[in-house]
């Protein structure tokens, strides 16, 4: 999933680690408020993780032809904001890039930084812009997870073609066919993603309407931008 | 209505995840190249693009773990799934006993208050 290990050039690894690493810090420190000042919310932030354990371990076949997986970090991102998001997200990566050689550390910086920090803020983004335009609840969820998907796997094209331009078209061209393998395989996952993150929504919107009501629904205090 | 949506949306699910591999079909192997592999992940295509493009590059750094067979890898990735799972069915089924405990201290209450 995402860049491999050592597939980053040094300067590049360095950079996307500093690029993630205020998030990551952020993320925590909003994490911790939230679980001081609100502590029965702490089984729903094992949710969100949860969600997000679940999907990127689902590598599903694509018409594409070849199999990538979803990210789960759109639900997360709804309920508790995209900044939330970094540090659960970093964990899931660091699962993943430990234990099964899947990412890998020195990329740990640029995949969380496509996976737990571009596609949360796009899913928080896209939802806000949505409900605001008085899409239904399920609609805006639903673009929001499947945009977050895709939009993390366009941000990991984005980071390849930046550390191997093209010798002949360079960056562009090095873009078009990275996002020709990811984005392109992303597409249906995005729109499996979407649909799973309606379904696990409506679950919590059953036995927790007021929870949701207080978190999600009505716009958050801050801008996570 | 809500159940059969939510039955519908992962019936779709699956057919999105089912479908291509009716409709994909494998690359007919040539003599020269070697039986072309269907379905393989989108990391090693993206290394050999790499490879490709810049036919110089060494990654410098290796995993400091690999999973010792391909039977072992998808053990690790059923365990992170059942995990994930695991813990999603946890706080719907204590949701769902504490909905039912409230509607069972609301009657009660609802009743104490008529006998008021």
């Amino acid at each position: 999933m995402h860049i491999m290990e050592g597939f980053l050039p040094f300067e590049h690894a360095i950079g996307w680690s500093l690029a993630s690493a205020p998030f990551i810090g952020w993320g925590l420190l909003a994490l911790g408020k939230r679980i001081r000042d609100k502590p029965e919310q702490r089984m729903l932030i094992g949710v969100a993780a949860a969600f997000a354990f679940v999907l990127s371990a689902l590598k599903l076949p694509s018409l594409s032809g070849s199999s990538s997986h979803p990210t789960g970090t759109g639900l997360g991102a709804l309920l508790f904001g995209p900044v939330a998001m970094a540090p659960i997200g970093t964990v899931v990566l660091l699962f993943q890039a430990l234990l099964l050689a899947h990412g890998g550390l020195t990329t740990l910086g640029a995949n969380v930084f496509s996976m737990a920090i571009v596609g949360p803020l796009v899913a928080s983004m896209t939802f806000r812009m949505m409900r605001w335009l008085h899409c239904s609840f399920s609609v805006s969820v639903f673009c929001a997870a499947a945009l977050a998907d895709l939009f993390t796997y366009l941000t990991t094209s984005v980071q390849l073609a930046l550390a191997f331009p093209d010798s002949v078209s360079g960056f562009s061209g090095a873009l078009v066919k990275f996002s020709s393998i990811f984005a392109i395989t992303q597409i249906p996952l995005a729109i499996s993603e979407g649909l799973l993150s309606i379904v696990i929504f409506n679950a919590l919107a059953r036995f927790n309407p007021q929870e949701l009501r207080d978190m999600a629904v009505l716009p958050a205090k801050r801008s996570g931008a | 209505m809500k159940r059969h949506r939510n039955a519908l949306l992962l019936l779709i699910v699956v057919l999105l995840a089912a479908l291509p591999l009716w409709l994909v079909k494998a690359p007919v192997p040539t003599d020269a190249s070697p039986p072309s592999d269907i379905f393989t992940g989108t990391d090693d295509k993206a290394r050999a693009l790499i490879s490709q493009i810049s036919p110089d590059y060494k990654p410098w750094f290796t995993p400091l773990l690999q999973p010792a067979s391909s039977e072992i890898a998808s053990l690790l990735f059923a365990l992170q799934a059942a995990l994930g799972a695991g813990f999603i069915g946890y706080y719907l089924g204590v949701s769902l006993n504490r909905e039912k405990q409230q509607r069972i201290n609301q009657q009660k209450s609802g009743k104490q208050s008529d006998a008021d």
